[in-house]
């Protein structure tokens, strides 16, 4: 296993508070505003989540961040440098995986990495060894000669991770690093990156599995339209939002539903299925099903899916 | 856009040259067999087959060989195939399929480092085409020598010129069964009616004039004139036409890939 100083390699530069600093940032493609002026701060060493809908603008914003795409308007900070004149320094100690598959298939493992490494100045025989110590902290060394065509979805996931480490970045983005991930790869990825987490680097990553951004997140924005709905801690948004217990009915009757308007609980009635917020311990749910239903009823811990549905509604996004 | 090109282009660009160098490298014995087999095949199909029908014809005020009249323009076409074809079908593999450029532009290489290293490493595929056929069409003595070393800076030249063309189609075409059009209507035509395999003179007056306009024109008349060793002041107006295609297309491919990817 690794050492701190080796992954995280040469100590971090960069002490201010914020290593990401967003105002009013801006884009626009010809008439369609896809981020709608946001501000967010990524405090340095946290990691941030940026978490939505399919085409609510997290990939676009952090792209922003990464100088992948120019800003359409406000603001941009990244290691207190602005991104419009520094993005080459900022761009240098910045790892970024991004959301396709952009390994090079011309390539070995290893090659990949050392490849990658020429393209940050990284000096050929630290690039070997860091490459090396990269596929150890992955689990890939015994596939270091294998083409890049031959390893798994996990194993390129994970590889796409080593190579986004090969700068010694200060701040990781990573743009839905799990998914299409089997399990047991997105809880490897999961450990992995915690471990990366408390070496002090910073990561700022999209998801919409709302299970990885409680797990992985210290604080996280939920955007929808390009704008921001809520910003906070996971624990806090779930508390703040929709309380600590929900009652999932299905089939609810018209009694029941009567029963819950007269009681003034936060609900939402999907017509098939009604879900209660509360912060009852249990009475409410005995009663309930003492009372209004037979089967079908479960109480359970909110989560932050719980969230992020009632704010981002339950419609499709195709 | 001349000054940001300035701002956004660093001797960076070899990093991307670097990377398909590495590439080459790994399957080069493949790779070399083309430009070698390529110009035996042609000399043998035209010098023993041909030119028996053709015999010799007349170049710039003497006789020479039908073969001695097609081996340079032979190298003149594989300096533009390579650069063109590196920067139309393989760039446009690694651009759409294999992500690989936006896996570069999330480094500190500007997109314009990527184009410049892509187009380079295109004329560096003409080079080395270039330099193994020398070596076999020299073979034969069908080269004058030293001047005929001249072909190897003509090669960066031309591939330059060519890649640069090649990345601008790159740059505007739908998807990769697109090239058939810059293939078909300019690259063909420019293979049968450079100079290349007859002389200019034969065609009509008009078509002579169009004739000019192709770049493979004043590539093929160098390639000639450093065959034979006729070095005089008079390539310098070809040596211009293609530096000038190159500061036209260079820009235009950058900014087309400009618009493309960068969004």
């Amino acid at each position: 296993m690794l050492k701190a100083e080796t992954v995280s390699g040469t100590p971090t530069y960069f002490s201010g508070p914020y290593i990401v600093e967003a105002e009013n940032l801006l884009k626009k493609f010809g008439n369609l505003v896809a981020v709608n002026g946001i501000s967010f701060r990524v405090a340095t060493g946290e990691c941030f989540g940026i978490l939505g809908p399919n085409g609510a603008g997290k990939t676009t914003t952090i792209r922003m961040v990464y100088a992948f795409s120019p800003m359409s308007g406000g603001s941009l900070r990244v290691f207190g440098l602005d991104i419009s004149r520094d993005w080459r320094r900022i761009k240098s100690r910045i790892g970024v995986c991004q959301q396709e598959n952009s390994l090079d298939p011309d390539l070995t493992v290893l090659q990949n990495l050392e490849v990658f490494a020429r393209y940050f100045d990284v000096p050929k025989k630290e690039a070997r060894q860091k490459a090396m110590e990269l596929l150890d902290f992955i689990a890939l060394s015994h596939r270091s000669n294998a083409t890049v065509t031959e390893l798994s979805g996990g194993m390129m996931r994970r590889l796409v991770m080593a190579r986004s480490l090969i700068n010694h970045p200060d701040l990781l983005i990573l743009d839905e690093p799990t998914t299409g991930l089997d399990p047991q790869s997105r809880h490897q990825m999961w450990a992995r990156l915690e471990e990366l987490r408390g070496r002090g680097i910073s990561i700022l990553l999209t998801t919409h599995y709302m299970e990885e951004a409680s797990r992985l997140c210290d604080r996280l924005i939920i955007i929808d339209h390009g704008l921001i709905l809520v910003e906070g801690k996971p624990e806090e948004l779930i508390q703040k939002h929709v309380g600590r217990n929900v009652i999932e009915i299905a089939g609810p009757t018209n009694e029941l539903r009567s029963f819950i308007q007269s009681r003034q609980f936060l609900y939402e009635d999907l017509g098939h299925r009604l879900i209660i917020y509360c912060e009852d311990r249990g009475e409410l749910y005995q009663r309930i099903t003492r009372d209004f239903c037979k089967g079908g009823c479960v109480m359970r811990s909110a989560t932050l899916e719980d969230v992020f549905l009632k704010l981002t509604g339950r419609e499709l996004r195709e | 856009m001349t000054e940001r090109l300035q701002v956004r282009i660093s001797r960076r660009f070899l990093r991307v040259w670097q990377r398909n160098l590495k590439v080459y490298g790994k399957s080069w014995k493949i790779s070399f067999i083309p430009p070698f087999l390529e110009p035996l095949f042609y000399l043998i199909a035209f010098g023993v087959g041909l030119s028996g029908l053709v015999g010799n014809l007349p170049y710039q005020g003497s006789e020479i060989s039908y073969v001695s009249f097609i081996a340079p323009a032979l190298i003149g076409v594989s300096i533009m195939y390579n650069a063109f074809f590196e920067t139309t079908y393989a760039s446009f593999v690694r651009m759409y399929y294999q992500k690989t450029f936006d896996a570069m532009l999330a480094t500190p290489l500007s997109l314009e480092e990527v184009i410049t290293g892509e187009i380079i490493w295109g004329a560096t595929k003409s080079l080395i085409a270039a330099a193994i056929m020398l070596v076999v069409i020299g073979f034969f003595g069908l080269i004058r020598f030293p001047e005929g070393l001249l072909l190897l800076p003509l090669a960066v030249l031309g591939g330059i010129a060519f890649g640069s063309i090649g990345m601008f189609f790159t740059g505007i075409v739908a998807n990769i069964e697109m090239f058939n059009l810059p293939v078909f209507l300019f690259v063909t035509p420019m293979f049968l009616f450079s100079g290349t395999f007859f002389p200019l003179e034969n065609l009509p007056p008009w078509a002579q004039q169009f004739a000019l306009v192709f770049p493979l024109t004043h590539l093929t008349n160098l390639a000639r004139a450093f065959s034979f060793g006729r070095v005089d002041l008079s390539l310098l107006w070809e040596t211009g036409y293609l530096l000038l295609f190159s500061f036209v297309f260079f820009p235009l491919a950058i900014l087309k890939m400009h618009r493309r990817l960068i969004k």
